[in-house]
Parts: C-alpha cells; sequence; structure tokens
C-alpha cells in the first residue's frame, strides 16, 4: 500500500501539462512526471519517492509517437518497451530493451521512465548513447531538440518541470551491425550483472555498459582501446578493465571480482561477434 | 484541468470482465488492491507488489499487466479482464488436465498470461512461450507441468519445444 495520498491527473496537451507543473511547483508543493509508473508506484509503496501531485504523461499525443518520420524513427517518452520492440523500426533498440524486467512488466514500462529511472541500470540508454540519438524535451514555452549526449551525464539531466517528449534516430543507423548482451546472475530475467550493447560504424567499434559501474555509460578512451588492432584482443580487454570511469559495483547481484570476470568474457563475446580481430 | 479543486480520493469507473464498476478509490490504490478489496475479485493474488512474481497478473487493454504496478485511476476507461472473467478459457482446463496446479498461489496469473499468449501467438513458439512465462514465478516449481498446459493448446504443436525449465534456461 501507499501510504501517501496525492492528486493524480492526466493531461492530454502538453501545454497542460507544463502549466500543472508550474501551478503545482508556485504553490510550494511537489508534482512529478510519470510514464508507465511503476517505478513511481514501486518507490512510493516503499517511501522511497514523495509527490502531492502526479502527473501522467501517458495522455499526450506527442508522447505516444512512434513511427518513421522522414529520415528518422520518433518514439515517444511513454511508449512501452514491448511495443518498441514489437514495431521493429529499430532493431538494435528493439533487441536491447527486450532484455530488460519481464514480458508483462515490458507492456508497462515505458522508454520515457527507464531513461529517467533512478535506478543504476537504465539499459535502453546504451544503444541511444551509441546512434547519437537527439531527444526532444520541453519546459515551459521553450521545446528543444538536443544530443542525448548532452544531457546524460551518469543520468538524465532535466532541469526540475522538465519532460521528455521523445527520443529521436537518424535511420542511417538502422542498417549497422550491432549486439546486446546481458549477463544476470542466475535467470533470464533480472538486473544486469553486466549489460553490453555495441554498434559497428565506419569499421569503428562503439560500446556502452551497465550494470559494470553505478551508471551506464560510452567512453571514447574505451572504445579507442578496442578500436586499437595492433594489441591482442585479451590485452585490449584487459586495458578496458584498467580504465573504466570508475570502480565496478561490489553487491548482492555480484561482487566486484565476478563481476569484472563477466565483464571479460562478455567483450570477448561481443569483439568475437562483432569480427574485431587483430 | 483545474489541479486546485481536486483531492487525493476519485469515483471511478472500473471495466472489468465485461461489467463496468463504480468505485471509490484513493488515488494511492494499485489496481490490485482496488479488484480484491473494493470489487471482491480475489483471484488476483498479492504477493511482492514489485512486478517481480506475476501472480497478480491481469489483462489490461487485451495486454498480461502486473496489477500491483498500476494505480487504479491509470485505467479508467480500458477493458480488465481478471482471473473471475476467463471461467470458459481453455487454459484454465488445460491447467487441470496437466495436473499443473500445486499450492494454487501462481496458477491465476499463470492461466491469465497464458491465456493472452495463446490469444496473440496461437502458434507461439518455443522462444515466445519461453519469454511470456517468464513473467510468472511459481513457488512450488511446477513450471514443467505449467509449460505442457500452455503447449498442449498451441495450435502445430512441435514435440521438439517444452523442454527448458521456464525461469532457468539460458
Ligand atoms: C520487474 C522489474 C524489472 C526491472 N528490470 C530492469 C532491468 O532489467 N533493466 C533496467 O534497466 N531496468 C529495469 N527495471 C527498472 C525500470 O526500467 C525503471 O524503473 C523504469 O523507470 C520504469 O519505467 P516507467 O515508465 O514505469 O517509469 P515511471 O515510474 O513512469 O518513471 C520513472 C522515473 O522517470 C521519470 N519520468 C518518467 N517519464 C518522464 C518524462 N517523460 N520526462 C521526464 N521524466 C520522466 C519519473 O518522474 C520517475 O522519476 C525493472 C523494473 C521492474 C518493475
Ligand atoms: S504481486 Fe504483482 S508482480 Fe508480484
Ligand atoms: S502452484 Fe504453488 S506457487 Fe505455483
Amino acid at each position: 500500500m501507499i501510504s501517501f495520498d496525492f492528486m493524480y491527473f492526466q493531461p492530454s496537451s502538453i501545454t497542460e501539462t507544463i502549466d500543472m507543473y508550474n501551478g503545482v511547483h508556485e504553490q510550494g508543493e511537489k508534482a512529478m512526471y510519470i510514464s508507465g509508473g511503476t517505478e513511481f508506484i514501486t518507490f512510493a509503496r516503499t517511501n522511497k519517492v514523495y509527490a502531492d501531485v502526479i502527473i501522467d504523461s501517458k495522455g499526450i499525443p506527442e508522447c505516444n509517437v512512434l513511427e518513421m518520420r522522414n529520415d528518422d524513427v520518433v518514439i515517444g517518452a511513454a511508449v512501452s518497451l514491448n511495443k518498441i520492440t514489437n514495431s521493429n523500426l529499430f532493431p538494435f533498440l528493439g533487441a536491447t530493451v527486450k532484455q530488460i524486467a519481464d514480458h508483462t512488466s515490458r507492456n508497462k514500462i515505458t522508454i520515457g521512465g527507464n531513461i529517467n529511472s533512478e535506478l543504476i541500470y537504465k539499459e535502453s540508454v546504451l544503444p541511444l548513447l551509441l546512434v547519437d540519438a537527439r531527444v526532444k524535451v520541453v519546459k515551459g514555452t521553450d521545446v528543444r531538440v538536443v544530443s542525448l549526449k548532452s544531457l546524460f551525464d551518469r543520468k538524465m539531466k532535466l532541469s526540475p518541470g522538465e519532460l521528455l517528449l521523445q527520443i529521436i534516430i537518424d535511420s542511417s543507423y538502422i542498417e549497422l551491425p550491432y549486439i546486446s548482451l546481458k549477463r544476470t546472475k542466475f535467470s533470464k530475467v533480472g538486473y544486469p550483472v553486466v549489460s553490453v550493447a555495441a554498434i559497428l560504424k565506419e569499421n569503428q567499434l562503439r560500446v556502452a555498459f551497465s550494470g559494470v559501474c553505478d551508471y551506464p555509460f560510452r567512453s571514447d578512451e574505451i572504445e579507442a582501446i578496442l578500436n586499437d588492432s595492433t594489441i591482442p584482443i585479451v590485452d585490449r580487454i584487459d586495458k578496458v578493465l584498467g580504465n573504466l570511469p570508475s570502480s565496478i559495483v561490489d553487491d548482492l547481484q555480484g561482487s566486484r571480482e565476478y563481476r569484472s570476470f563477466v565483464l571479460k568474457n562478455v567483450l570477448l563475446d561481443v569483439m568475437e561477434e562483432m569480427e574485431m580481430g587483430e | 484541468m483545474n489541479w486546485q479543486n481536486a483531492t487525493s480520493k476519485a469515483i471511478i469507473h472500473l471495466h472489468v470482465n465485461g461489467e463496468t464498476q463504480e468505485v471509490v478509490v484513493r488515488n494511492a490504490d494499485t489496481l490490485l488492491s482496488t479488484l480484491r478489496e473494493k470489487l471482491g475479485l480475489t483471484g488476483a493474488k498479492r504477493s511482492c507488489e514489485n512486478g517481480d512474481c506475476g501472480a497478480c497478473t491481469v489483462l489490461i487493454n487485451g495486454e498480461p499487466s502486473h496489477s500491483c504496478l498500476s494505480l487504479a485511476v491509470e485505467v479508467v476507461n480500458l477493458p480488465i479482464t481478471t482471473i473471475e472473467g476467463l471461467l470458459d478459457s481453455p487454459v484454465r482446463t488445460a491447467f487441470i488436465d496437466k495436473w499443473a496446479i500445486q499450492c494454487g498461489f501462481c496458477t491465476p496469473g499463470f492461466i491469465v498470461n497464458g491465456h493472452a499468449l495463446l490469444t496473440n501467438h496461437p502458434n507461439a513458439k518455443e522462444e515466445i512461450v519461453e519469454e511470456w512465462l517468464q513473467s510468472n514465478i511459481c513457488r512450488c516449481t511446477g513450471y514443467q507441468e505449467i509449460k505442457d498446459a500452455v503447449n498442449s493448446l498451441i495450435v502445430e504443436n512441435d514435440d521438439s519445444i517444452n523442454k527448458t525449465h521456464p525461469r532457468l534456461s539460458k
């Protein structure tokens, strides 16, 4: 049971949504956006989050778009992970989000919720960072389209009241070779011990990680090491372990040693699958 | 929409098992607690309340959904089907025929999910069956019988399927 009470609204336009957020904020109360609402419900039940007003973005048409528009794939923030996979609009993203949670949960979990999650995993961010995705966000009357990279540093850096509307991907990335590998503790369903997504663009491997450090990341240094064909693959992978952006997570899902062992093996699989030999 | 006049409670209409029910809820009430405590539909079970076990599965707009992960106010205007609305489902009979029940606590969730699976994929391949059934946990570990029950209804059943444990296979 959620112990606190809140007001709930499902506005049907961006303007209504933003006006409501600002109105609540001006009264000194806490408003919170939700998309799928699953993280809000589980966090609220355990008193990890509080809000006076919940603003559900599912009713905003722009947040439900899932289509090819000119040369872009456009995905609304309130689109469920299963819809993304089933649409097959962008198979790399579809394959990665298919590894998140379980099939039933993916009917409710949205891409906007996953990207903005307070948890450390946010696995849908991995392919998006690799394909230079852009995001459409709105705050007040200001709608802007910016690179995801410019807003994502360990987590989404939206300012208070800013709403993620859409994710936009250049369709030229659709045909590129990709791989998405996730390893969990003991079943297919679970948070990642290690999750790695990779894509090959102009013979250069791009790689992003979740579950390794306590935030998802893509790193220029690591990509330079993995693309250095003068060094044997096993040495490149050893070098990657020494160049992670922060320490490896050490928790009940997996000790630091276990995670680094799994990471090495996953990277070997990635290099082999993507034919990144010496 | 004037938020200042709103309250933390609402009178809502839920469309459950083909009937429209009026119910007073806190906005904070989950669909699971509303079904069980306000509408007397106790087939969906409360267990983890965290999206992990599938015991609370219902169909929302035909899709399996954890009723512990929806607020009741989120699903007004959407058709909801609970296990009580699936009395005629062949999946229910298959569970009896294949002895896919031990203590029975997980059974409503599995039947609701299995019903949606077979409605959407009458010819489901093993990969799809695995993917869907992984959403539910059976603490009595009767996975093989549960899978047998679902597979017995798959059109063009293929004997090569059904060899692995749905939650523990890699
Ligand atoms: C059973 C289960 C298993 C899971 N397994 C995994 C896993 O394997 N890997 C993984 O990465 N994650 C996993 N998760 C976590 C899940 O992906 C996140 O909790 C995600 O946030 C849920 O999405 P939602 O749409 O329900 O989020 P919501 O509850 O709607 O929102 C989550 C957060 O995002 C913010 N937000 C939502 N929409 C917007 C928007 N449009 N603009 C700005 N902010 C917004 C909310 O304010 C909130 O802070 C799992 C969750 C469950 C329930
Ligand atoms: S009670 Fe809902 S998934 Fe366990
Ligand atoms: S039959 Fe007992 S939990 Fe499944």
